[in-house]
């Protein structure tokens, strides 16, 4: 955790708070260190998939997973600028979620090269050695010209 | 007996998430489109600006199960297995976006289905998804 400069910290708790879409979902910060990222989504009654049961949508699995996955990346590539966008997400879901429960992921970047990033990720609720999904995604690296 | 049009709008009414998304549907016979109208709140990238690309997963994911709702009206609300997401261009965030689903194989259990997304131009899609989905049979 010390290796992460205290101004990256800062960057990837602003990742979810200027991001529309992380906000609407009330997604959290969690953690950071290297090439590793963490966040979560309480649960609420607007995101709700199946209204029989009260689990949450698997869309915002599927957000919380690309958004953690971003946030892997940017903890890989360190403190140089850069943008990035999904090429392709593959999800898998084990199990739904427990009932009105939120969703933690941690996302970790093993691979990064000067224009790709490859990214596993792992969701929960409760026990992480449950999980609820997995992910593994690749990501296109725009960084600035030398 | 409840007409197909139906089934879609209960499905549609059913799901706080749809409605999160601000997600519509339309049926044409048997042919359902998907409709993503734009929204601030929807937004992955403020920069282009772009759809979140979490969102784009989500709006493909949830036009499978409109389609196998329409499809499978007897059926319990399907579980999503697995999905592959390609994103082929970004999903620009001021444009209203449309999906439709092609259910490939629609089993006893399991069903395959493909989706393609695209916003001005039909055959410039800008995401596409294939997914498995297990179905129940208890209605």
């Amino acid at each position: 955790m010390s290796d992460v400069p205290e101004a990256f910290r800062e960057i990837a708790e602003r990742m979810v708070q200027v991001t529309p879409q992380a906000a609407a979902l009330g997604m959290r910060f969690v953690s950071v260190s290297p090439a590793r990222g963490s966040l979560d989504v309480p649960w609420r009654e607007d995101l709700v998939g199946d209204p029989d049961t009260g689990v949450i949508a698997g869309g915002v699995v599927t957000t919380l997973l690309d958004h953690t996955c971003g946030l892997a990346m940017a903890a890989a590539a360190g403190t140089e600028p850069f943008s990035t966008a999904t090429l392709d997400l593959r999800i898998d879901y084990m199990r739904a979620a427990a009932p009105r429960t939120g969703v933690v992921c941690e996302a970790h970047c093993y691979k990064i090269t000067r224009s790709i990033g490859f990214v596993r990720a792992e969701a929960w609720d409760v026990d992480r050695s449950d999980l609820v999904a997995t992910a593994q995604a690749a990501f296109i690296l725009n960084r600035p010209n030398p | 007996m409840t007409s197909p049009a139906e089934q879609l709008q209960a499905f549609m009414q059913r799901v706080p998430y749809i409605r999160f998304l601000g997600m519509q549907a339309e049926l044409a016979g048997d042919e359902m489109t998907a409709i993503l109208p734009p929204s601030q709140r929807l937004i992955g990238n403020t920069f282009i600006p772009a759809l979140h690309g979490g969102v784009i997963g989500a709006f493909l994911e949830m036009t499978a199960l409109a389609q196998l709702s329409v499809a499978e009206p007897a059926r319990r609300l399907p579980k999503t297995i697995d999905v592959t997401i390609e994103y082929l261009r970004p999903g620009r965030g001021g444009l209203t976006s449309y999906a439709r689903a092609d259910l490939r194989k629609v089993g006893r259990r399991i069903a395959n289905v493909h989706v393609e997304a695209w916003q001005d131009d039909r055959d410039k899609p800008f995401a596409a998804l294939r997914g498995h989905f297990l179905l129940s049979s208890d209605s």
